[in-house]
């Protein structure tokens, strides 16, 4: 059993990382009160868990694991059933940047770089929680929590092929929503709007 | 091990996602690298999905409403530990 030690230090820990842990749980779940019974849930089961972690310093990535397998195990479940979309569905590769660069521009302007350097943290995260959940959550794990392909493949037992392509399809779908809320912005040069 | 070759452009782009995520084993990462020293449309691509990764990265950080630091010391505090109650 952990002991009063334990438990300063893993509450130094947990402060330590509570904006991050939300952060991420609040970009899978999309809702706060989830976000926050996710964050809390995961927190009990680091405790529980805490005696059979042999490395501390390892505790970062630990944790972050916990809360990816909470979210899989509860939260994700209904949710997933309900809005899952089949992998099928039309929704063609969408470069953003094909779409904003200007070859000719490249010695005296960048628009590429200017689009994205005037997108709102807003804009980014509408276009994330707008994703279908099958290709939000490779998205947060790859991009947001910096995950690695097999690490991902794990916590979502999927093979690893799997989330290569969900996450290509969901990136797609994430700069074509940027796209749209670009030229909703007047960020997109004229004439160059949706669907052209 | 590999039999990955980057030939083209078209190579390049097909495996730049991988090699922004540092999924690609050395020999095709460094012949992207090798690309990229030398073309300047691949570059400014690279540079911009890497921009975009790295906004996306930001947003794994918000900020804690007082209610749920509340809740989590709560939550430990009352944890069981040896020697306590």
């Amino acid at each position: 059993m952990s002991t009063e030690a334990d438990r300063t230090w893993f509450a130094e820990q947990i402060e330590g990382l509570l904006s991050r842990l939300y952060g991420r749980a609040l970009r899978l779940c999309r809702d706060r009160d989830q976000a926050e019974d996710l964050v809390a849930d995961s927190v009990a089961k680091a405790w529980e868990g805490l005696p059979s972690l042999e490395d501390r310093q390892a505790f970062r990535g630990w944790v972050f694991r916990i809360l990816n397998n909470t979210f899989v195990s509860t939260c994700r479940t209904a949710r997933w059933k309900a809005e899952h979309e089949p992998l099928d569905t039309a929704a063609g590769e969408f470069s953003l940047f094909e779409r904003l660069h200007a070859p000719i521009l490249l010695w005296w302007s960048n628009p590429e770089k200017d689009f994205l350097n005037r997108l709102l943290r807003a804009d980014l995260e509408r276009a994330i929680d707008g994703l279908p959940i099958v290709f939000r959550e490779v998205v947060v794990l790859v991009d947001v929590q910096g995950l690695a392909y097999q690490e991902v493949a794990d916590v979502l037992d999927v093979p690893i092929g799997t989330v290569r392509s969900r996450l290509a399809r969901g990136r797609g779908l994430l700069q074509e929503a940027l796209w749209r809320y670009g030229a909703e912005a007047g960020l997109t040069r004229t004439g160059e709007g949706e669907g052209s | 091990m590999t039999t990955i070759e980057i030939r083209n452009c078209e190579d390049a782009l097909r495996h730049l996602a991988a090699h922004i995520d540092r999924e690609l084993d050395a020999p095709v990462r460094e012949q992207i690298e090798g690309h990229l020293a030398t073309c300047r449309s691949c570059y400014s691509r690279a540079e911009f999905e890497s921009g975009l990764k790295a906004r996306l990265g930001a947003l794994g950080q918000e900020s804690v409403r007082p209610a749920l630091a509340d809740r989590v010391q709560t939550l430990i505090r009352r944890f069981t530990v040896a020697g306590g109650e």
